[in-house]
């Protein structure tokens, strides 16, 4: 199995560190007053993206939600281009424009994130229906939260993969939580399996903080699509360690909650089987510090960059009928 | 050159172009079976299911699949059956496909057309009978064509589906019937040109869509009672052609916009906005809106007659403005 190749493990490992640490490093700069605007993180959650994602290739196509950062990371974008976005910069991937919640890097096949809920399952479905039409064989992976299977698209767009044969993965990225409210308190019937399975869409449940685990159920799903078999679905569940923004303390959990879920958290987890299995700490600490570094280091070259010329606020609206600055 | 149904025309247009760019393709309810209006009909047979897709009534997916088959490359008609049901497919509309070229810095041009069949028609009642184009003009980031003839139709679509951007397509239900020639080889029509109706001198007067044939009545009666109309037909509403238009008022110095559309927070409210602002307040004598009541569609025929604008409607509030 693909999960019990130590170098994989490492690869899982290290992509989990380069997004806490990028995450970590932007709640800082968000608190330093350097990042603009709402920032929802998925710290905690790193091994769905993480796991998921290693099993994609460049040319397939990903669609994410507003805790996005993750997934863009793990797809390929570009750490640079992604930390001047949160700062609003010119020489972010969405040139200023976009901010945390609209990170996308088409060079990459990450096809944005989406302030709205389950906002990326249609145009998960349509490209894959846009990609089968022109004869290409890549595959759309569509993340979303447990929140998003309340919402009318997820109905509509499992029918729609299923009716069609799409290859599409879906991914619920299951943190029990939909902004501040218990998603089960709020979720009737027996969860987004049975509802997927009743569209058609057959999937798996895996814990999504078992960075490997989500690799293995994944390749497996992947490598169904890939056949042909038409659209899946992984329910990951996990943890989201913080608020639902930066700002958000989440003080509604209850006391101890948290600090229980820190010792399952998907890093530490990976860690304690790696050195279990006779990598060296020294190894480790080292991947670590090197995302750090990185993270580090895009933080300060984006305080440094430049933010967009004023003229680029009218650009890229639309070809007819653009407004005019001197109006 | 063929003498052709509005239905017809705009049928011929997407047929042209899907035979010319094997990237356009068609998606909606029933569109396999030519379509509710028979506007697709024959394109299955023609170009197979995978490019002449119906679907399920899923709104939101229409609209968001269509945005996402965009995104890697193909360029969808995005067909919404009756213009109402976009009601339901808003947030892919408003929130995603109008906004994701500019939040994603120029990333993606979502090249989609967004075909909403508009208006009253056989009184289909308050639920399929509306005209909310203006709110459309309200949303940057999209082009909004409302036509009104077979060969305006037919060239404003020809244009729309070569276009990047996206454009949302009026199609006028209660116009399909319509005749008018229509070229063997259908020319794209630029967006935001204006077509003279009428040359006169007396007022002037603006229209588009279901509105235009009452518009073309109207000054007909009029001109038998002398009064000289300088009336028009914008064609799109965004762009729109506002030079047109000021040039026109600017010398009658009298304006009437007719619409189908509810008066208040139509957009003729922003086409009279608009000459003020560039002609100055001085400039015009007289100004009016003519549309329906700020009252939803009624069913009952003689009810929804009573409120909707007609001929005799659009003299009565000409005359009004001549007498000062």
């Amino acid at each position: 199995m693909s999960g019990d190749n130590r170098a994989r493990l490492l690869a899982l490992y290290a992509t989990m560190c380069r997004i806490r640490a990028f995450e970590e490093t932007a709640l800082a700069a968000h608190r330093a007053g350097e990042i603009p605007g709402p920032l929802h993180v998925s710290i905690g959650q790193e091994a769905v993206a993480t796991g998921v994602c290693l099993n994609l290739q460049a040319d397939d196509r990903i669609t994410s939600n507003h805790r996005g950062h993750g997934h863009a990371l793990a797809k390929g974008a570009g750490v640079a281009g992604m930390m001047e976005e949160l700062f609003g910069r010119a020489g972010g991937h969405c040139r200023g424009k976009g901010g945390s919640m609209h990170i996308a890097d088409f060079s990459v096949g990450m096809l944005g994130a989406n302030g709205v809920v389950a906002g990326g399952i249609p145009i998960a479905v349509g490209a894959a229906q846009g990609l089968r039409m022109l004869g290409s064989s890549a595959i759309v992976c569509c993340f979303f939260g447990d929140g998003a299977i309340n919402r009318g698209p997820f109905l509509e767009g499992l029918n729609w993969a299923s009716l069609y044969d799409l290859p599409v993965l879906f991914v619920c990225e299951d943190n029990g939580v939909a902004a501040f409210t218990r998603a089960e308190s709020v979720t009737a019937g027996a969860g987004v399996l049975a509802r997927a399975e009743a569209l058609g869409v057959a999937g798996v449940s895996v814990d999504g903080n078992d960075a490997a685990a989500v690799d293995d159920a994944a390749s497996r799903l992947i490598a169904e699509i890939r056949a042909g078999g038409g659209p899946r679905l992984l329910h990951a569940t996990t943890y989201r360690l913080m608020g639902h923004t930066s700002t958000d303390p989440a003080r509604w959990r209850e006391a101890g909650e948290v600090e229980a879920a820190r010792a399952h958290e998907p890093i530490l987890r990976l860690r304690a089987r790696l050195l279990a299995e006779g990598a060296a700490m020294k190894a480790l600490d080292a991947i670590e510090g090197d995302a750090w570094a990185e993270m580090s280091a895009a933080r300060s070259a984006a305080l440094a960059a430049p933010w967009p010329d004023l003229a680029t606020a009218w650009e890229d609206v639309q070809d007819i009928g653009a407004a005019q600055e001197a109006v | 050159m063929a003498d052709v149904t509005l239905i017809e025309a705009v049928r011929l247009a997407a047929l042209q172009e899907m035979r010319r760019d094997p990237r356009v393709w068609v998606l909606g309810e029933d569109v396999a079976r030519g379509g509710l209006f028979g506007q697709y009909g024959g394109f299955v047979e023609e170009f197979g299911p995978q490019r002449v897709v119906s679907t399920p009534i899923s709104e939101s997916t229409i609209m968001g699949a269509g945005l996402g088959a965009a995104l890697v490359g193909t360029r969808p008609i995005i067909e919404m059956r009756i213009f109402d049901f976009v009601m339901c497919a808003m947030d892919e509309l408003v929130n995603q496909i109008a906004k994701i070229r500019y939040m994603f810095g120029g990333q993606a041009k979502p090249a989609v057309v967004v075909r909403m069949p508009h208006g009253i028609w056989r009184n289909s009642a308050a639920q399929h009978s509306q005209t909310l184009e203006s709110w459309f003009t309200h949303i940057p980031g999209v082009v909004v064509a409302v036509p009104a003839t077979p060969a305006d139709a037919a060239g404003l679509l020809v244009s729309a589906i070569r276009s990047d951007d996206p454009v949302l397509f009026f199609d006028p239900k209660n116009l399909f019937p319509r005749r008018g020639a229509l070229a063997d080889i259908i020319a794209p029509l630029p967006f935001g040109q204006a077509r003279k109706i009428r040359d006169g001198k007396d007022l002037t007067i603006v229209s588009w869509s279901a509105a235009v044939p009452i518009v073309e009545e109207a000054v007909e009666t009029l001109a038998a009672r002398g009064i000289s109309a300088d009336a028009m037909d914008l064609r799109t509403l965004w762009p729109w052609d506002e030079d047109a238009v000021c040039a026109s008022a600017a010398r009658t110095g009298r304006l009437l916009v007719v619409h189908e559309a509810v008066t208040t927070g139509g957009f003729g409210g922003e086409v009279v906005a608009r000459v003020v602002e560039r002609l100055g307040p001085g400039a015009l004598r007289r100004v009016a809106r003519l549309g329906q009541p700020r009252v939803p569609v009624p069913f009952a025929p003689p009810l929804e007659d009573a409120l909707k604008p007609d001929a005799a409607k659009v003299v009565a509030a000409a005359e009004s403005l001549l007498r000062d």
